[in-house]
């Protein structure tokens, strides 16, 4: 009866070993020892285990747990490595405090600390919107050219880093704000203040538009831009004569500023990153080419 | 009369979810909520038409039921494509940013589709391949049919919906935030319904069983119901802030939340991938090699050791977090340990080929069996090294890790599952053979280049975005920005994605096969199995 309903019963081979002489549905097993290496590999981890968790802070007991033979601990490993660099850096940071931000450049050590320093610092809080090698996206301005809207002396820069851009939290932060047009200007003056826009900074304009546009822009724009175009860094309003574009040259774009107005911010770092971690970012954007 | 009780049930089921629907407070729950109105609706209506009709035959005790168990396999095959479909497009998404459409954001950005992808992939595919496995098995190893009627079709059924309402939920940002645990508290407790009724069916076919023993696949088949149960159960203990929305706080906070959450988290590894698919291996492979079991003192002596020390290698997730150090030593301790009760299954299953290891070459089912254990050895030698603190400080939040799970879980999970389907689908369809042996072959290379892909694109932008982390200069500062990682991972994103594809692609070929089997593969001589010992 049992070899109609099992026929797939598993047939064995010659030499094979005894099996437990169960079976299901077909399977075997066979009685074969565990293999040694496997075992003894297991006892070793087990052997291995039980005395790293007695070099190693392991059991829990009622209050605490067993620290180790070792001592060990990863916050006190992190704050060795912390206190090993801290050493060699805490003299450089109280130079850095406190020397001219001008004549940091002439220490060649202090300024090689201030540059790596502000580039480290600058890659962790400032490349996510600068980009890492600070190339800037749009509405992020690009801090390697030579074109700064709020100045680009160190003190400027450092100003501009320790209290940011049109924020809330710091009331020296630099505040200006361009007007939205849409309302004010008709439709024909704001396509001809663009043409004008675009004329001014070596684009391709209709001609005819662009001398309409002059006047609207002598109008309404020529008191922060200036009559020339060139910009006021005082209120931070942008050179418009230049190849640099903040949110774009063309004309959507040129169009869209002047309709809505643009409100960039930046965030005041003066209580978020320490005077000698300022400077050293200055430091470190003022050397990327730009710096005046 | 019980006719009558079900249509009351149904009925107060469709009002209740009605009003759900009409009082809801965001829009996953009045989603759900309609769903589960029309879903109870039909089935009133369904029922309705059977009420006192005649009583179709009675089913014979004595066969065995495969009803479940072939829906669960065509189940497993769907929600694999549906899974590895998901996670190449984000793994694209993650290579080029652009495919996070502006038109579909909310919806199909890759924050929304990562939950997708794990869950359909572990809990659709992975689950319905275990729920076929464990049906299929404990009815041929106990020589009983399944125990409680058709409640086994409502633990399919009932945990097909599960997977629809997790899936939906997600798209529509439901998500208590805990990983392979995202599901919100409604979905929870359907889950614990469905389960229970799972592990009734189990246990009733197990205690009713005509064999004296039970068999090995049998026990890791329990252990992997019973610990999912009580994981479930433990970590998503949590108070919804209202009855008519899908949010909802959780009972622990801080550190103990993070630990709660990676003690399921890894025993989701444990019990789930591991354990459940031990059981799958521990029956497909000696039934497709047509050998015996290597040693049967091995698999006791590794399965307790494997299930006494999963369930306390958690904290290795938590290593230099808020975690104290002791709890990290100890989740890594038990980690290293485990290496050796994990490497017991892939022994067994290895050296079960012993006399048969000729079949390799001609068998691409039995190829395809024994590599998915060869990388279940790999992972599970990789899971410990990446457990030790040392190593855990270079590998921890980078790709190393995204690659160590997907080795594991392509290679191991995915190569047995298939393998088992491969088996399957011929058996529950009566037919002699599958339609096709070249293309489980195509299936097979494909797959297996696919992982091999995969593992070492992950390998590489793991280590290299490790060590780009840490490296600092002589004074101490960050040598890179986060962005320049980023960067730097892109052509190894690229290698990854095009594994996805091949795996995916193999994927298709295997439900192209499959599906030509039941059309069009050769019929075998009609022999119902029957339920009866061995001996």
């Amino acid at each position: 009866m049992s070899d109609d309903k099992h026929p797939e019963e598993q047939i064995l081979q010659e030499g094979d070993p005894n099996t437990t002489g169960h079976v299901w549905d077909g399977i075997k097993e066979f009685d074969n020892p565990m293999p040694r290496w496997w075992l003894w590999t297991f006892y070793g981890c087990i052997v291995w285990a039980v005395i790293y968790t007695v070099l190693y802070p392991a059991w829990p007991l009622v209050n605490g747990a067993t620290a180790g033979l070792l001592g060990y601990s990863t916050r006190a490993e992190v704050a060795e490595e912390i206190a090993t660099f801290d050493a060699v850096n805490d003299p450089l940071r109280v130079q850095l405090e406190s020397t001219e931000l001008a004549d940091v450049s002439s220490d060649a050590e202090l300024h090689n600390f201030a540059v790596q320093g502000g580039g480290a610092i600058f890659r962790t809080w400032c490349a996510q919107c600068h980009g890492s090698g600070a190339a800037g996206a749009v509405g992020y301005p690009n801090l390697l050219d030579d074109d700064w809207l709020w100045g680009g002396t160190l003190d400027d820069i450092h100003y501009t880093i320790s209290h940011g851009i049109r924020n809330e939290e710091d009331l020296n932060a630099h505040y200006s704000q361009m007007t939205a047009f849409d309302e004010i200007l008709s439709d024909e003056e704001i396509d001809a203040v663009v043409a004008y826009v675009r004329n001014i900074s070596g684009q391709e304009a209709d001609a005819t538009l662009a001398s309409t546009g002059e006047t609207v822009y002598l109008d309404n724009c020529a008191s922060c831009h200036l009559d020339d175009g060139t910009g006021d860094r005082f209120i931070g309003a942008p050179n418009l004569t230049d190849a640099i574009w903040l949110y774009g040259g063309d004309e959507a774009a040129l169009e869209q500023t002047v309709r809505y107005a643009r409100f960039g911010v930046m965030p005041s770092w003066q209580n978020r990153l320490s005077e000698s971690e300022i400077r050293s970012v200055a430091i470190y954007v003022h050397s990327l080419g730009g710096g005046e | 009369m019980l006719d009558y009780l079900k249509l009351l049930i149904l009925g107060v089921i469709v009002v209740c979810a009605a009003i759900a629907a009409n009082y809801a407070r965001d829009m996953a729950y009045m989603v759900h909520a309609i769903l589960v109105m029309l879903t109870a609706g039909g089935l009133f209506l369904w029922q309705l038409r059977r009420t006192d009709e005649p009583v179709a035959a009675e089913v014979l005790e004595t066969q065995y039921m495969d009803g479940p168990v072939r829906a669960a396999a065509i189940a497993t095959a769907f929600w694999g494509v549906v899974g590895f479909l998901a996670g190449t497009f984000i793994a694209f998404q993650l290579a080029f940013p652009q495919l996070n459409f502006e038109w579909a954001q909310g919806y199909l950005n890759f924050g929304r589709l990562r939950p997708l992808h794990t869950s359909a992939v572990i809990f659709a595919f992975g689950g319905s391949g275990l729920l076929a496995a464990s049906f299929y098995i404990v009815q041929r190893t106990c020589a009983a049919r399944l125990w409680g009627g058709n409640l086994a079709w409502f633990v399919f059924w009932g945990y097909q919906f599960f997977i629809v309402l997790a899936a939906t939920g997600y798209l529509m940002g439901s998500t208590q935030g805990q990983e392979y645990a995202e599901p919100e508290w409604y979905v929870d407790l359907w889950l614990t319904i469905v389960w229970v009724a799972f592990l009734g069916v189990y246990l009733g076919t197990l205690l009713k069983r005509k064999e004296p023993h039970i068999y090995v696949a049998n026990w890791f088949l329990l252990s992997f119901i019973v610990t999912v149960a009580m994981l479930h159960l433990v970590n998503n203990m949590s108070v919804p802030v209202s009855i008519f929305g899908s949010r909802s706080v959780q009972v622990m906070s801080g550190v103990q939340n993070a630990m709660t959450q990676w003690w399921y988290g890894h025993n989701a590894v444990g019990f789930f991938l591991t354990a459940g698919f031990l059981g799958m291996m521990y029956y497909f492979i000696p039934k497709q090699a047509e050998r015996p079991v290597y040693s049967y003192k091995l698999s006791i002596i590794h399965f307790w050791a494997l299930i006494f020390l999963y369930i306390w290698a958690g904290p290795h997730h938590l290593h230099y977090t808020a975690l104290p150090d002791w709890a990290s030593t100890l989740g890594m301790v038990f980690s290293v340990v485990l290496w050796m009760p994990s490497w017991g299954g892939m022994i067994n299953g290895l050296m079960t080929l012993s006399g048969a290891w000729d079949k390799l070459r001609t068998d691409p089912i039995l190829r395809m069996m024994v590599t998915s254990v060869a990388f279940y050895g790999m992972s599970t030698f990789e899971g410990p090294m990446m457990s030790i603190r040392a190593v855990n400080s270079l590998s921890h939040y980078t790709d190393w890790t995204i690659g160590h799970v997907h080795s594991g879980a392509l290679g191991w999970n995915g190569l047995v599952t298939f393998g088992m389907l491969y088996y399957l689908f011929p058996k529950l369809w009566g037919r002699a053979s599958l339609y096709s042996l070249r293309l489980v072959s195509w299936h097979y290379w494909l797959a297996t280049i696919g992982i091999v892909l995969y593992a070492a694109s992950m390998w590489v932008t793991g280590i290299m975005e490790g060590l780009m982390w840490r490296e600092v200069d002589a004074q101490g500062f960050l040598v890179n920005s986060f962005a320049d990682t980023v960067a730097a991972k892109f052509p190894m994103y690229v290698v990854r994605g095009l594994g996805g594809v091949m795996f995916l692609s193999g994927s298709l070929i295997m439900a192209y096969n499959l599906w030509m089997t039941v059309r069009r593969g050769p019929v075998a001589e009609a022999t119902a199995p029957a339920a009866a010992p061995a001996e």
